[in-house]
């Protein structure tokens, strides 16, 4: 603990540096104007106190070279500020292809999170310095926010739907993770930590903590049980359903003669809501899910999906090992609940 | 030099407003826009109050990190109610619905504002809201925020959430009502020459104000009604139970919401450039600047209200263009400050205490506006939104901006308002205990919402302690402060020195009637034949850049 | 000094309030309050509007299936008489500025005849929901949103719902809520519009109107035809928008 008071908090992300320069720009630009119009005002008030009762000042009526001079350099100075602001903000929300995706769930008032390697965690996320990391994130109930000073970033996490947030530690150690979002009675107890590791010590960890299956092997369970692979395939390969190997992040032509893109939204409401986006040639027939699988569960199908290629084959997420033991424990996913 | 007459005072002080009439039932049956003015007055002072004490039960329980004091479902209840009451209940009435009640009509020489039963209507609206909202504190609370997020407030809350809505929903209408009957007021009843640019810029300013009151609130009401059918009847559009989207809950708050910060505001920039101009005795710098860079707010302000939703899954091109416009809302704000400080060059300024309210709103909303930037700006706006940066910022624009104005104000028309004076000298030393006070309750929390602390949170990690324990301390001169200025109003309604009627020996038309006035605010329609702010004859102006060396004082 | 008494005749007229100076500012401040009282009208819908902007394109087949299931008939007939009521009531505003009190009075009971008459009609669209379970949420606690889904191959039953692809009942309940509301808060206006047409009435029967003094007329006038204009504006929009999809 320092033993002066901080102005920044600690910086353990890409984005650290990026945001506190802007924010030494904006505070040097802040204190400047504060002290330059506190300045005048003080010395006009003393040089222009009151000296006599019935003294009255020659009016001035105003000068447009002085409006045009203080309109314009504001705005001038306020347009630095936006484009070196957006140029971070788009960076903050554009995720880079290649990250290591975690699953985030929040629920009143606890982060449930869940590696790709099938890891589980509640209210502390391990990640490894120096990588990127992609946070696929959504609700079981009310609006949460997924902050954490130290990396300058957070984002809300809304439920129906799936928001992302990334980010690439620079700094090992433990960092606060908050619900910035009000969410109801315990808001301030809806606190972690994410814990940055360097990359030997989260294999270490990683491995240390096998305990769960994977995200897409769980799915896979699923879409065995709920009975996908009746119209989908048994790999997905698709038959009275559309296919679903490879066909993740693809563009679909749909029925009503639009097209989306195959992305989390769009999995999760074919699963709640099948009719609503039918893919092209393809009748109403699929019954909705609704009610019937959790956020958790939507989280897993979806892994599954995506980890299908396009031979019909998970990726190596589905080790044999993990998936030949479906039932060695109750389902991680009730634990938590 | 011409010196600045007072007008002739009659020595007795004559049928006035407060002693034309007498008991309850002139009061509460009255159509005189200044009496309607006081039964304001009286009711928001109450909900201020009520407010101060939420703010006060906060501070204490921030005072230690655990959240030791209250339970965590009260202090979200405390919080929730300081939000509201404040908001709703203080801050969008003081300035329009006291000040601008009283003094719009007097300002352009009319008998009453045009429609004077729902001038009286609106105040029995604000108080049934009022009402209804304390009854829903009363039985138990509301615990949503002032913002009320769908679905926490549709689905999860288990407070009354129904109850407090209906009480702002009819509490909007006062509101609506006001803004109507100000715009026609100054569209219709100005006295003969009484231009648009002879107004005095409180005219202005209350005419973009109720501009913004007339657009915004109906969006709001409607929102909260459906926000209420949907918790009542689970229809809805809202919730994404019900196949709804919560963020467009979000949008359609905001779109009242962040105007709403511009109807608290306003009033007060147009209270400052009467303060800033009378007390210095100078025209203001730049009048048709100010006076248009009012409207400028008015607009734009309903521009920029998605710069609330920077985190909330916007589209980053939708985040762009709201950040592009909010930074341009800061523009006219800016005008304005530097049009105020270029008025006093030159200037005779008087050291009384609506001038101290004056200069402090001027740096203390200059703090507010440039905090502002930050969270205009997309990458500083995803770290501070929802931390106590916000938390300070706008502290700064609605205390250190409308409730200094709204100080000031009240001080410098008192004696026209109660035909009494307040002790200056206990004025002015509330005046630099106020603003102690403010500067040291909201500085330390913009340094601790960098440094990452929540907003809305009962306990909070102990490194935050130092920055709320020096906010606590803030908070208690601040209230202490506020007490002052309380009592000495009072008493001064008994003992206070009559008031001349024009003890600011000032040009304005409402100083030109006695104090305190006559119900019918002039004995004959005056006819303006002067500009706003006319101190000395019009030929001895002075033209800025055109310098006229003979008009150089010797 | 620079107050000076105003030279203007002071106008008797028994219907002028104290604090203005003549009949023209009076009218001109009412007609003026009531313009902008219905800006404020146009936003308080306008939160309505955007609601049912955003969902129909978000959801446009079920918001297909169940405008089709709305009355056209009925929607059509009920636009008629709030056309023909808005052309009475210019006609009473006519009548009142020229003096002529029994046409007036016509006229202005006509009015309230036709809005009478369309909220007779649109009642009985709303018994029409009600009985085929399309009332959504729980409004009206004892008959939740319910209604029966037209299965291909059976027999057309116009009681039925039809569904076309890509909809579902949640959505059509959402379509059936926005419908409600937007109606409702219309008909709530023409409610009112047809409490203070009474009042007119009676006000006009005293003969209470003359040149001189006509404003009240003109104002619900305004509102009147402001009321008119959002069903103008609810009536392609809930009923007619979206029919073609039936035909592909």
């Amino acid at each position: 603990m320092q033993s002066w008071i901080p102005l920044v908090p600690e910086s353990a992300s890409t984005f650290s540096w990026q945001v506190d320069a802007l924010y030494f720009y904006l505070s040097g630009v802040t204190l400047f104007f504060t002290l330059l119009i506190s300045g005048v005002l003080i010395f006009f008030v003393i040089r222009y106190r009151r000296r006599t009762p019935y003294e009255i000042p020659r009016p001035i009526a105003g000068s447009h070279k002085l409006e045009t001079l203080w309109t314009v350099i504001p705005f001038v100075i306020a347009m630095t500020m936006f484009g070196w602001g957006a140029r971070i903000y788009f960076n903050l929300y554009k995720p880079p292809a290649n990250a290591i995706e975690v699953y985030v769930v929040g629920k009143q008032w606890m982060w449930k999170l869940q590696h790709a390697t099938g890891q589980r965690e509640i209210n502390e996320l391990h990640v490894p310095v120096g990588r990127k990391i992609k946070l696929i994130m959504t609700t079981e109930d009310v609006i949460h926010d997924f902050f954490v000073p130290a990396f300058r970033t957070k984002a809300d996490v809304i439920p129906g739907r799936y928001t992302t947030l990334w980010f690439e530690a620079t700094k090992t150690g433990r960092y606060h993770l908050f619900c910035a979002e009000y969410c109801g009675m315990n808001h301030s107890g809806m606190t972690g930590s994410v814990i940055v590791m360097e990359p030997r010590e989260f294999d270490d960890w990683l491995s240390g903590n096998t305990g769960g299956t994977t995200p897409a092997v769980a799915g896979q369970q699923l879409y065995q049980t709920l009975g996908c692979a009746s119209c989908h395939g048994a790999n997905g390969e698709g038959g009275r359903g559309p296919r679903l190997a490879g066909a993740f992040g693809k563009i679909s032509p749909l029925e009503s003669g639009q097209s989306a893109r195959v992305d989390e939204a769009y999995i999760r409401e074919s699963i709640l809501n099948p009719q609503a986006k039918l893919v092209a040639g393809f009748g109403p027939i699929m019954p909705t899910f609704q009610g019937q699988v959790s956020e958790d569960q939507l989280v897993q199908l979806i892994a599954y999906i995506k980890s299908l290629q396009a031979s019909g084959q998970p990726a190596q997420a589905a080790s044999p090992a993990q998936a030949a033991s479906p039932a060695t424990a109750p389902s991680p996913t009730r634990n938590l609940r | 030099m011409r010196p600045i007459e007072s007008f002739e005072v009659p020595a007795p002080p004559r049928v006035n407003y407060i002693n034309a009439q007498y008991g309850l039932k002139s009061w509460l049956l009255t159509k005189d826009h200044k009496r309607i003015a006081l039964l304001y007055l009286g009711s928001i002072t109450f909900f201020f109050f009520i407010g101060g004490l939420y703010a006060l039960m906060i501070r204490l329980e921030l005072l230690t990190p655990q959240g030791d004091l209250l339970q965590s479902t009260t202090y979200n209840k405390v919080f929730t109610q300081h939000g509201i009451i404040m908001i709703f209940f203080f801050l969008i009435p003081s300035i329009p619905a006291t000040l601008g009640n009283f003094l719009i009509p007097m300002m352009i020489g009319a008998k009453d504002l045009a429609f004077p039963r729902i001038n009286l209507l609106s105040w029995y609206i604000y108080l049934l809201g009022g009402v209804i909202t304390i009854y829903a504190l009363l039985a138990g609370g509301v615990d949503t925020g002032w913002t009320f997020y769908t679905p926490f407030s549709t689905t999860f809350s288990n407070s009354y959430v129904v109850a407090t809505g209906l009480g702002i929903f009819i509490n909007g209408f006062s509101s609506i009502l006001t803004g109507l009957n100000f715009i026609v007021t100054i569209h219709t009843m100005r006295a003969p020459g009484m231009t648009w640019f002879r107004m005095p810029l409180f005219l202005w300013s209350h005419y973009a104000t109720s501009l913004i009151m007339i657009l915004g609130t109906p969006v709001v009401a409607i929102t909260i009604l459906l926000l209420a059918f949907e918790r009542v009847a689970r229809v809805g559009i809202f919730d994404p139970a019900l196949g709804g989207d919560p963020v467009l809950f979000q949008h359609l708050f905001w779109f009242y919401s962040h105007p709403a910060v511009y109807i608290m505001v306003l009033p007060s920039m147009g209270v400052i450039s009467e303060l800033i101009a009378n007390f210095s005795r100078k025209n203001i710098f730049g009048y048709s600047f100010v006076a248009f860079s009012s409207l400028a707010i008015a607009v734009f302000g309903f521009l920029v209200w998605g710069h609330h939703l920077f985190v909330t899954s916007q589209s980053v091109y939708a985040g762009m263009i709201f950040s592009f416009l909010s930074f341009a809302v800061a523009i006219p704000s800016a005008i304005k400050v530097f049009n105020w400080t270029a008025t006093l060059y030159r200037s005779s300024i008087s050291y009384d205490t609506p001038m101290l309210y004056a200069l402090g709103f001027i740096g203390l909303f200059t703090v507010g506006g440039m905090t502002g930037l930050f969270l205009a700006s997309l990458a500083t706006d995803v770290h501070l939104s929802d931390t106590y940066f916000v938390v300070a910022h706008f502290h700064y624009i609605m205390v250190g901006g409308a409730l200094m104005g709204y100080l000031g104000g009240l001080h410098y028309w008192w004696p026209k308002i109660a035909g009494r004076m307040y002790p200056e000298g206990w004025g002015r030393f509330s005046a630099l205990i106020i603003f102690v006070g403010f500067n040291l309750t909201f500085l330390p929390q913009f340094i601790a919402g960098y440094l990452g602390m929540p907003r809305r949170y009962h306990a909070y990690p102990p490194e935050f302690q130092v920055f709320n324990v020096l906010s606590t301390a803030g908070a208690s001169i601040l209230g202490f402060g506020m007490l002052i200025p309380a009592i000495y109003f009072v008493w001064s309604m008994r003992y206070g020195k009559h008031a001349e009627s024009n003890p600011w020996h000032l040009p304005g038309l409402e100083w030109r009637t006695q104090s305190p006035p006559p119900t019918e605010n002039f004995e004959v329609t005056p006819i303006v034949t002067w500009e706003a702010y006319e101190f000395a004859p019009r030929e001895e102006t002075e033209v800025v850049g055109k310098f006229r060396p003979e008009l150089e004082r010797i | 000094m620079a107050i000076e008494a105003t030279t203007q005749p002071v106008h008797g007229h028994r219907s002028l309030q104290h604090h203005f100076e003549n009949m023209e500012q009076q009218r001109e401040a009412g007609t003026l309050g009531m313009w902008i009282f219905l800006v404020t009208e146009i936003m308080f819908f306008g939160g309505m509007f955007l609601a049912y902007a955003l969902y129909r394109s978000l959801y446009p087949a079920a918001f297909a299936s169940a405008s089709n299931h709305l009355d056209i008939t009925l929607g059509a007939v009920n636009t008629g008489v709030l056309i023909l009521s808005s052309f009475t009531m210019a006609m009473a505003v006519y009548f009142t500025q020229v003096g002529k009190q029994r046409p007036q009075v016509l006229c202005l009971v006509l009015t309230l005849f036709l809005g009478l008459a369309f909220l007779g009609i649109k009642a009985v669209e709303y018994h029409d929901k009600y009985e085929d379970h399309l009332i959504p949420g729980r409004l009206i606690p004892g008959n939740p949103f319910n209604p029966a889904v037209q299965e291909e191959g059976q027999p057309i039953d116009h009681h039925k719902l039809h569904l076309l692809p890509g909809a579902t009942l949640e959505k059509v309940e959402m379509f059936y809520w926005i419908y409600f509301a937007m109606t409702g808060m219309h008909a709530l206006h023409m409610v009112i519009g047809a409490g203070l047409l009474t009042f007119l009435i009676i006000f006009s029967l005293k003969g209470r109107f003359d040149p001189e003094y006509h404003s009240p007329v003109e104002v619900v006038g305004l509102y009147w035809h402001f009321v008119d204009i959002v069903w103008i504006f609810l009536f392609p929009l809930l009923y007619l928008l979206g029919r073609h999809f039936e035909h592909g």
